[in-house]
């Protein structure tokens, strides 16, 4: 496992985003209060504060990204900063050496902060480890470890929608094995004092010892989704499995798809989320998708105050030079 | 040291102020800067425009030294209530010194439109400018040393207090 502590300074303050596990309480309710201030940024004529300005952004995306990519674009973009969005394309495995010289070669052209997405797990705190001082690096996803910006909007979801973690059931649901989103969200509700999270998948889409991740495991969707308040489910990622995982997709929605009759058994307030892009009538119908329970494309929209919150309070702390403080704030 | 009630400040703030509403059609808007200017703008309001809504500004996201002293996370959300395109402002804050916040409220400002004129009201004005910035109106001028913090109290009711401080300014 990488070093997560390098994700802080030395005052214990946000210096890399690269995964929840290693951060506190805390900070991440820090993040979630101050993406709380950003909200009413995207009300206004202007669409834009100036808390980037000035600073360079790049966006290094080695794997195929559309909300995730669009909304770091758009939460950069209204913070005034400069950006740079590079689809690397990577038939070829980038390790070690290619990876050193993309980021060197990228750095040589005064970049303030990266924000990456890679298919190796741990590639994130790799560039976290080699950047220059003063530069910051993003997770936007790496391979099947870590997807916190992402952990972090679904929790600022269920924060506006249910207030407080500390009497809540959670439902993750789908395929556990192959989601780094999974993998941040348990970390993530577990800190914030979540009552109950539940895992619920296929025996085969299951890592082992998931339990030690503090969650109870359900291999029943519909005994796992009694009573719960928040389900949450997965996309499928057939991109990501190797040997025959499942009999079929049409076999896996009929005994882990979400139906409007499976969600019965939830929570009559439960919400449904999904961090996209959901496979319809894979692992969730239709109509549950554009349901009244549904607050799918309302993370979307919390997901570029999220970003922005993590950016500014990134740059915020960089304590780039210590001369003298201002006179007053008046 | 002895301070002026705010109550008499407020009162001159809103003899000043009054003239600028007498045209019905063209209402002027009172905004205030978080936290204690909005506390003082909302005494102008009560007492010159009783029926008109209160804008409001917090300007952390629009602070000069942002990243050297970071982002409060609890920055309350600005509102200005109407289009403010053609419109008159009131801008008040309870203590001009460095004139840095209003500079930092008026770049807020135009990235919500363009006002047809900005008329500055302070409750006290203390020395030390640092940038050219001056107010239309105030309450009360006063002279303090660079060690000396004033501050509003409130809002339930409104009080000024002087801090003496150490070598670090808030």
């Amino acid at each position: 496992m990488p070093n997560s502590n390098i994700q802080l300074d030395d005052n214990g303050r946000l210096r890399h985003f690269l995964s929840i596990e290693g951060l506190d309480q805390a900070i991440l309710t820090e993040i979630l209060d101050t993406a709380g201030s950003f909200t009413s940024v995207a009300d206004r004529t202007i669409k834009k504060v100036p808390i980037l300005r000035g600073k360079t952004v790049a966006n290094l995306f080695f794997e195929a990204s559309t909300r995730t990519r669009s909304t770091f674009e758009l939460a950069e973009q209204r913070l005034s900063a400069d950006i740079l969005s590079l689809n690397v394309d990577t038939s070829a495995t980038v390790k070690g050496e290619s990876l050193l010289d993309t980021l060197q070669n990228l750095e040589a052209m005064q970049i303030d902060m990266f924000v990456i997405r890679h298919q190796d797990s741990g590639s994130a705190h790799f560039f976290a480890q080699h950047v220059r001082p003063g530069v910051s690096v993003l997770n936007a996803g790496d391979g099947q470890h870590e997807h916190p910006t992402q952990a972090m909007l679904d929790m600022y979801t269920i924060r506006h929608y249910k207030r407080d973690f500390s009497g809540l059931r959670v439902a993750i649901v789908g395929d556990i094995l192959h989601s780094r989103v999974a993998r941040s969200q348990i970390h993530a509700l577990n800190l914030l004092n979540t009552a109950e999270v539940r895992v619920i998948a296929p025996r085969t889409l299951m890592p082992v010892a998931v339990e030690s991740l503090g969650v109870s495991i359900y291999d029943d969707l519909e005994k796992g989704l009694a009573d719960v308040d928040v389900v949450i489910m997965l996309r499928l990622q057939r991109e990501r499995m190797r040997g025959a995982l499942l009999p079929s997709e049409k076999e896996y929605f009929r005994k882990f798809g979400l139906s409007q009759e499976r969600l019965q058994r939830a929570s009559p307030d439960a919400i449904v989320m999904h961090p996209g892009p959901a496979n319809r009538g894979v692992e969730i119908e239709s109509s549950v998708m554009d349901g009244k329970q549904s607050v799918i494309l309302q993370q979307v929209s919390f997901g570029i105050s999220v970003r922005m919150a993590v950016m500014s309070m990134i740059v915020g702390q960089s304590g780039l030079s210590s001369g003298p403080q201002p006179g007053g704030d008046a | 040291m002895s301070l002026p009630s705010v109550e008499s400040l407020i009162e001159k703030l809103t003899q000043a102020l009054t003239p600028y509403f007498s045209s019905p059609e063209s209402q002027p808007l009172i905004v205030g800067i978080e936290t204690g200017g909005v506390w003082i703008a909302e005494q102008l309001r009560r007492r010159i425009a009783p029926e008109s809504e209160l804008g409001r500004l917090d300007i952390s996201f629009y602070r000069d030294d942002f990243t050297r002293n970071g982002l409060n996370p609890t920055v309350k959300p600005s509102n200005l209530p109407t289009s403010i395109d053609e419109q008159t402002i009131i801008l008040v804050d309870d203590v001009l010194q460095s004139g840095r916040t209003i500079r930092a409220a008026m770049n807020e400002i135009f990235d919500y439109g363009r006002p047809k004129r900005i008329i500055l009201a302070i409750l006290i004005d203390r020395s030390q400018r640092e940038i050219p910035i001056q107010a239309d109106f105030v309450g009360a001028s006063m002279s303090l040393d660079s060690n000396s913090h004033i501050k509003l109290e409130g809002p339930e009711s409104l009080k000024l207090v002087v801090k003496t401080l150490d070598s670090h300014a808030e």
